[in-house]
């Protein structure tokens, strides 16, 4: 049997789209300055409140739309407590991931056990069986082609147009933009809730097409491997689309090679993704020079308008 | 003819201090108007003001012979006032394009812009090319930057925050040029200075600020630079004095220091090498970014240098502890004063705990004696006129110029034999520039080395005993500092970069 074939690689589609859509929502909240460790919080909670959602209406799309509120809501509390507040991000991006997964288990206590209405597949059956190009193709359900369509969206967007153009000046240096009369707290929330909303629809992905059920701490440390890629990707949308595809296929592969009882140690098969994922985008973010131009110097850092 | 500006009674208060109080004046079409005061008076919150920064308590200002509220800068600029400022409000990992489109209201497509900016910067003699990434840009060029963002928006009245404290003679010069340029068209220009010679030259009018108050109007043509001085301060002031002698024994050699650069901006030492004598101020000029950072961090030791590279008092240290030289006697103080030479939440007593902890020993077996690292600070404070609500305020409570008093007498009191600063009165008003300049004058009298690294060639000339210049981490054969003119200054800066197009544009105009 050949160990990698159409299916392969149709799967290591869908199982790197969560990782996929919570990158691309962290990136655009870095690239404006702020570091948001609670991706794995509301991607927890976009998860069920996306799963609530959809078993309750039977609706699919409005499962991905509530995961999406679910998200963005979460990340509301940190966008309040870091813009308005001026607390720490990391301490308080630590603090909303816990929160996340103690919340999303709370909502979560009567759902586990169930299966959720499937969510459907675009493109029709005959399309879907052409060799190799249909299951890669056409084998997907819209929310896989929305999420390549974000990724081409933002990247359009924060090389090409005005608006892109404001969120990297937050991020590059926030009083010169407070001086030209940017509004850098509105800026930067409005970003933070787009990245909340991003993971909410990354976390709903999990629960309503993945898995497909609610567990306690389903996401399983996905919000930290997307805000990994963030980095090795060096804030480049398209790289983090590599960078979840490459992670998401090895995951792919050496479930395969596990199952057909390769003499290599299970635990390092299990450690392959991260390992792999990781060398791969430090080689390829190892230019210094051009990487560190690329990260927002103003990451992290509380903006005070004093004037 | 009706102002262009006018401003009445113009008042802003913050909590415990009045920064405007009825501040009235009036600006012409065309009119270089020069605004002037010490550190604190008031200058930049009436310039905010003007630029929609910060509202006003009461009073009212009049563009046109219309009322002007600016709601905020983009209000500010529609109405065709433009301002460059004096931290550039530049973004160092985009390009020139970009950071131009981000001061315009509606920029045109990045293509057009780039065509504009080119056009403009040929017609005012202000070369730049708009792809370039800002951070790869001298602070001339990014200078210009902020310049042709203003032009670019056509405005009335132009408002420039220090202009020149950043830039080299001949840069000075070309800027000079456009702004004349820019006022015979009729541009209004606020110019906004601590160097008096150049008001003098450049002004048609001043209004001089102390304490948020007008205390007077001149011609700056018709009084000279020591009257508006005075002025300003309120007092006369006197130059520092000091003592000629004869310089001692070498303390501190530096041979072929090169090193790599720091961070992706930052700017590499090449084959650096001088001595300094007992008795002797050594000044090192040249624009910021140059190398200063770099060759400050070699001589404290935050960067290790190359063996034999630099040596105290015959003794190699290059690969020395900071803390190490600190105890032989090599004391520094970094440009930055919030963040590098002090930490900005720790009170006044610890800060003097962290450098003078060896020379003044303030610690026994590993406890801090705080009743004498308290005596110490308190010495300092009272020593170069600190003023702080006491010891234990926070670094960060401090203004500019008077945590600088600190920063320096901290070193200057431990005694050093070898003191080296940087930007030793950047920021620093004039009463308080002077008493650091005597304090420095008075310990290279008392036997010590010092170096003094400035981007203030006139507070060098004043100083120094010998010169030398810093450009692209390349240092200049030191030279005697007295009877050194500007024109010889600028050529060893090497700043001479595009005086040339500026002088044939000129003649061609002509």
């Amino acid at each position: 049997m050949n160990i990698i074939d159409a299916a392969l690689i149709a799967t290591l589609i869908g199982a790197s789209t969560p990782i996929l859509l919570a990158a691309i929502g962290e990136l655009v909240v870095e690239k404006s300055g702020v570091l948001n460790l609670g991706v794995e919080g509301m991607m927890i909670v976009g998860a069920i409140a996306g799963f609530i959602a959809c078993v309750t209406t039977g609706s699919p799309a409005l499962g991905f739309v509530m995961g999406a509120v679910g998200g963005a809501a979460l990340s509301v509390i940190f966008a309040v407590l870091t813009q308005y507040f001026l607390s720490n991000q990391v301490a308080t991006g630590l603090a909303l991931t816990l929160f996340g997964l103690g919340i999303s288990s709370l909502m979560g206590e009567s759902y586990t056990g169930i299966n959720p209405p499937i969510t459907p597949k675009l493109f029709p059956e005959a399309m879907r069986d052409i060799p190799w190009a249909g299951p890669i193709l056409f084998g997907h359900d819209l929310v896989v082609y929305l999420s390549v369509a974000l990724v081409a969206a933002v990247a359009y967007t924060l090389a090409r147009t005005r608006l892109g153009l404001i969120i990297r000046a937050v991020g590059e240096s926030h009083d010169a933009a407070h001086a030209l009369g940017y509004k850098v707290v509105r800026i930067r929330f409005l970003c933070i809730l787009f990245g909340g909303a991003c993971a909410g629809v990354g976390g709903a992905y999990l629960s309503l097409v993945r898995v497909p059920s609610w567990t306690e701490g389903m996401t399983a440390g996905a919000g930290w491997i997307a805000l990994a890629l963030v980095v090795f990707a060096s804030w480049k949308p398209w790289r983090a689309l590599l960078g979840a595809y490459l992670f998401g296929g090895i995951a792919a592969l050496q479930l395969r090679l596990q199952a057909q009882e390769v003499a290599v140690p299970v635990a390092l098969l299990d450690a392959s993704p991260y390992l792999v994922t990781i060398i791969v985008l430090v080689i390829i973010s190892s230019d210094r020079g051009r990487a560190a131009l690329n990260a927002p110097a103003a990451l992290g850092k509380v903006f005070h308008a004093s004037s | 003819m009706t102002a262009l500006l006018e401003i009445d009674g113009l008042t802003k208060a913050y909590p415990g201090v009045v920064a405007n109080d009825t501040v009235s004046f009036a600006i012409q079409p065309g009119e270089v108007h020069a605004l002037l005061g010490e550190n604190g008076a008031g200058k930049s919150t009436l310039v905010k003001m003007i630029y929609g920064l910060v509202r006003p308590d009461s009073g009212r200002m009049g563009l046109n012979g219309a009322d002007f509220t600016p709601e905020n800068p983009s209000a500010a600029r529609r109405a065709g006032v433009a301002m460059v400022f004096q931290h550039f409000s530049l973004f160092e990992a985009l390009t020139v394009a970009e950071n131009v489109a981000l001061g315009m209201e509606d920029p045109p497509r990045m293509r057009d812009l780039a065509a504009r900016i080119r056009e403009v910067s040929e017609t005012y003699g202000l070369p730049l090319d708009p792809a370039r990434l800002v951070g790869d840009l001298s602070a001339g060029e990014r200078q210009r930057v902020e310049i042709i963002r203003c032009l670019l928006q056509d405005p009335k009245l132009l408002i420039m925050d220090e202009p020149t404290s950043v830039l080299t003679p001949q840069e000075v010069e070309i800027l000079f040029h456009t702004l004349r340029k820019l006022s015979a068209e009729g541009t209004a220009i606020l110019y906004i200075s601590h160097k008096l010679e150049e008001i003098r030259t450049l002004c048609d009018e001043a209004t001089i600020l102390r304490l948020g108050k007008v205390v007077g109007t001149c011609t700056p043509r018709e009084v000279s630079a020591a009257e508006m001085a005075e002025m300003m301060v309120g007092r006369a002031l006197t130059p520092p004095s000091r003592a000629s002698a004869e310089p001692g024994p070498a303390l501190l050699e530096v041979r072929n220091l090169s090193l790599p650069p720091r961070s992706a901006f930052g700017t590499p030492l090449r084959d650096i090498g001088f001595t300094v004598h007992a008795g002797e101020v050594l000044g090192i000029g040249g624009v910021a970014g140059n190398g200063q950072d770099e060759l400050l961090a070699a001589l404290s030791g935050e960067v290790p240098a190359p063996k034999g590279a630099i040596a105290f008092d015959g003794t190699d240290i290059g690969t020395v502890a900071p803390d190490a030289r600190r105890a032989m006697g090599l004391l520094t103080a970094p440009e930055e004063r919030l963040g590098h030479a002090a930490a900005p939440d720790m009170s006044l007593v610890e800060n003097a705990l962290l450098t003078a902890r060896r020379r003044k020993t303030l610690d026994r077996k590993g406890f801090i004696d705080w009743g004498a690292t308290r005596g110490y600070a308190e010495q300092v404070i009272a020593a170069f006129d600190v003023r702080t609500p006491g010891p234990e305020a926070p670094a960060r409570a401090l203004s500019g110029g008077n945590l600088q008093k600190f920063v320096m007498g901290r070193e200057i009191d431990q005694g050093p034999r070898v003191l080296a600063v940087n930007q030793p009165t950047w920021g620093v008003d004039a009463a308080a520039a002077a008493a650091i300049r005597q304090a420095v004058l008075d310990l290279a009298a008392g036997g010590s080395a010092v170096i003094v690294i400035s981007q203030d060639l006139e507070e060098l000339l004043e100083i120094s005993d010998r010169f030398a210049a810093l450009n692209e981490g390349r240092l200049s054969p030191p030279r005697k500092a007295q009877g050194l003119t500007m024109q010889e200054i600028g050529l060893m800066l090497g700043g001479a970069h595009d005086m040339h197009d500026v002088e044939e544009g000129a003649h061609a105009e002509a």
